[in-house]
């Protein structure tokens, strides 16, 4: 791992030296080769399949954990859905804390680091592969995956660690080493290791090159194609100001602006589904008999269930343990609090916006059907279904919204360079904890990962999006992998908080203030 | 009826007239003052992920300096006025937090200076003084 970072880190000042227009295709070229080459071992080690089936075991691994923090904390997801909304309501909170993190303002920063281009370009890949019916299976790993995030988040401020100058970290490589240490277990330090590697290896892949690659596709989509070493430099540019030039105030700007654009971004949605009205049982009817038929699609229900899962892990990040980072600041007496509100967020990410997403995709006819069978016609490789104009990805999404409105496409262009940029920042910090748990605080330190984040920012831009997909894919969920092992461990010590708080919130000891 | 006195007090001008007014009424009236200082602040704002870090730590920042800077200079210019001063330093939304602080304190006054607004930002926002002089539950007294 630490040889292909290397390897793609020397390509970057041959980057940045590369200026005449007629060498950036070829730089963008040998980037992309070498990204490939470099990566893909990891990749398939990964998404490898479960000997002689083609279900990659990842999947199922994420699935089973939501699975078991479903039932162990009794639905938690549904019981404590009313008390999650009223916690960031505020009714709980004590009015002699105001000017502290409110609950609200915690999950409004997570969320604006989780969603952003899985909502838009993951649900598109997700559909674009896995038919409607990915759809069914990503709103069923949403709505599993908030018992997962509840679990993370608790532990995630319970351990964390606060300094003397006032500034806390906390994420799970803070809950492997405190939490497994007050029960005895060993390996913690070493669970911890592996999940801060992966954590900058998804910080600069799903967080940063990702990112930077779906908005230089938006970007050519609207301006015409151009090399993406182009976009990638400006890009790097505005996140070293931020991140390393310490330039709040493009940060701030992105903060508020990110909330108001996922507001209308789903406004639009819902826009054209009203538009569309009559067609939204017909879309659901292709959702349900794709999920459990594939209606066609490469894979069947299998590859249909496979596409939703992922997409949806991809997108609200639950069980990954990168929420666990982002929550650990608040202040709150209750660490189990931070749970509650955290577990809201993959049902708006995922169930609210992912949904948004591929029902537009859908109604808007964007997947080609075979009119006489309706099964979906797949393209020449056999492995995604035929699109008006070949779209794929952000392209999609982009096409089924100006089929409503032409315009649509500079609005969506714009959000997704500001939901890939508010995300980079987002990552950046993650990625910045887990680089500081390994290497210790300190400002060269800390320089350091922010300059190579930056260097990733133009990698990514210039891949293509098939390597960096699967690499960024990779990277997170191989967090997943060590954060969940942690989580089985550690889950009786939530469960302690859970009964605790809630028969304190029966006897009345927990009130509202308001 | 109590004999309390509330003024809403920063540092500009009009709160140092204001605080002039409120201590000669407070003496005439033999009445208590409650000199309280509000911290700007809404729990629906947005914040990056460094701010919310650093959030402790820069509140009690803030409330020492208010403390240092504002209230206790005050205090301390009034200790021989004769008149029985306290003070309160809280966060939120400033009118609606000074009404929380005259049901609190049981006051029955409640004296703000008018700040240098221009008449066009206080139609667009409204102005701490005009929204006060509409909600608060007791008589108020706007000092220029």
């Amino acid at each position: 791992m630490r040889k292909s970072i290397k390897a793609a880190a020397l390509s970057a000042p041959l980057l940045l030296a590369a200026t005449a227009p007629a060498m950036a295709q070829s730089v963008d070229e040998r980037v992309n080769e070498l990204f490939a080459s470099s990566t893909g071992w990891f990749v398939n080690l990964i998404f490898s399949p479960f000997p002689g089936t083609s279900f990659p075991w990842i999947v199922a691994w994420l699935v089973i954990a939501a699975t078991v923090f479903t039932i162990y904390f009794g639905l938690i997801q549904f019981r404590a859905f009313p008390h999650s909304i009223a916690l960031v309501k505020g009714d709980y909170a004590d009015p002699n804390d105001a000017g502290e993190v409110s609950h609200f303002q915690a999950l409004a920063t997570a969320l604006s680091g989780t969603v952003g281009l899985g909502n838009i370009a993951g649900v598109a890949v997700a559909v674009g592969i896995g038919g409607p019916g990915a759809t069914f299976w990503m709103i069923l790993a949403g709505l599993m995956g908030m018992a997962s995030k509840f679990t993370e988040c608790t532990l995630g401020v319970k351990y964390r660690n606060e300094f003397a100058d006032g500034h806390v970290s906390g994420g799970p490589m803070y809950y492997m080493t405190k939490g497994f240490a007050e029960r005895g277990l060993p390996m913690g330090k070493f669970l911890a290791v592996m999940f801060s590697v992966f954590c900058i290896l998804g910080a600069l892949g799903g967080g940063n090159m990702f990112q930077a690659n779906q908005a230089h596709a938006q970007i050519s989509g609207v301006v015409g194609a151009y090399p993406g070493w182009i976009t990638g430099v400006v890009f790097a540019a505005v996140v070293f100001a931020v991140i390393v030039g310490g330039l709040k105030s493009i940060a701030r700007v992105t903060e508020k602006v990110v909330p108001f654009m996922g507001i209308m971004y789903v406004a639009a949605a819902l826009v054209i589904l009203g538009m569309n009205a009559d067609k939204i049982g017909w879309a659901f009817g292709q959702i349900f008999e794709g999920a459990f038929t594939g209606l066609g699609i490469a894979g069947g229900m299998v590859g249909a269930l496979i596409q939703g899962f992922k997409r949806a892990a991809f997108s609200n990040e639950a069980g990954v343990g990168s929420a666990a980072i982002a929550h650990s600041a608040v202040r709150t007496k209750e660490p189990i609090t931070e749970g509650f509100v955290s577990l809201l967020e993959p049902f708006i990410d995922t169930v609210v916006i992912c949904t948004m997403t591929a029902l537009v995709i859908i109604i808007t006819g964007q997947l080609i059907q075979d009119p006489n069978t309706g099964l979906y016609l797949l393209d020449e490789g056999a492995s995604t279904i035929q699109t008006i104009d070949g779209n794929k990805g952000v392209a999609l999404t982009s096409a089924a919204f100006s089929s409503a409105f032409g315009w649509f496409k500079y609005v969506l262009a714009l959000a997704v360079i500001l939901f890939a940029f508010s995300t980079m920042i987002s990552w950046s910090y993650y990625g910045l904890k887990a680089w500081t748990f390994l290497f210790g605080e300190g400002q060269t330190t800390e320089l350091v990962f922010k300059v190579i984040f930056c260097i990733f920012v133009v990698i990514g831009a210039a891949a293509n999006l098939g390597p960096v997909i699967d690499f960024s894919d990779a990277a997170i969920f191989a967090m997943a992998v060590v954060n969940i092992i942690a989580l089985y461990f550690l889950m009786p010590i939530v469960k302690k908080e859970l009964n605790s708080y809630m028969s304190r919130l029966k006897s009345g000891e927990i009130k509202k203030y308001s | 009826m109590s004999n309390k006195i509330v003024l809403g007090y920063d540092d500009s001008e009009a709160a140092k007239s204001a605080l002039a007014f409120a201590v000669s009424l407070a003496k005439a009236q033999g009445a208590e003052l409650v000199i309280a200082h509000v911290l700007e602040w809404s729990p629906y704002s947005f914040l990056t992920p460094e701010e919310i870090e650093q959030r402790h730590k820069r509140r009690e920042d803030e409330l020492k300096r208010a403390e240092d800077a504002l209230l206790a200079p005050v205090r301390k210019s009034l200790e021989d006025s004769g008149v029985t001063v306290s003070t309160e330093l809280k966060y939120g939304h400033i009118a609606e937090t000074l009404i929380d602080v005259i049901k609190e304190s049981g006051a029955s006054h409640l004296i703000i200076g008018r700040t240098g607004h221009s008449a066009l930002s206080s139609r667009l926002f409204g102005s701490v003084a005009g929204s006060l002089a509409q909600a608060a539950p007791v008589p108020v007294t706007i000092v220029p």
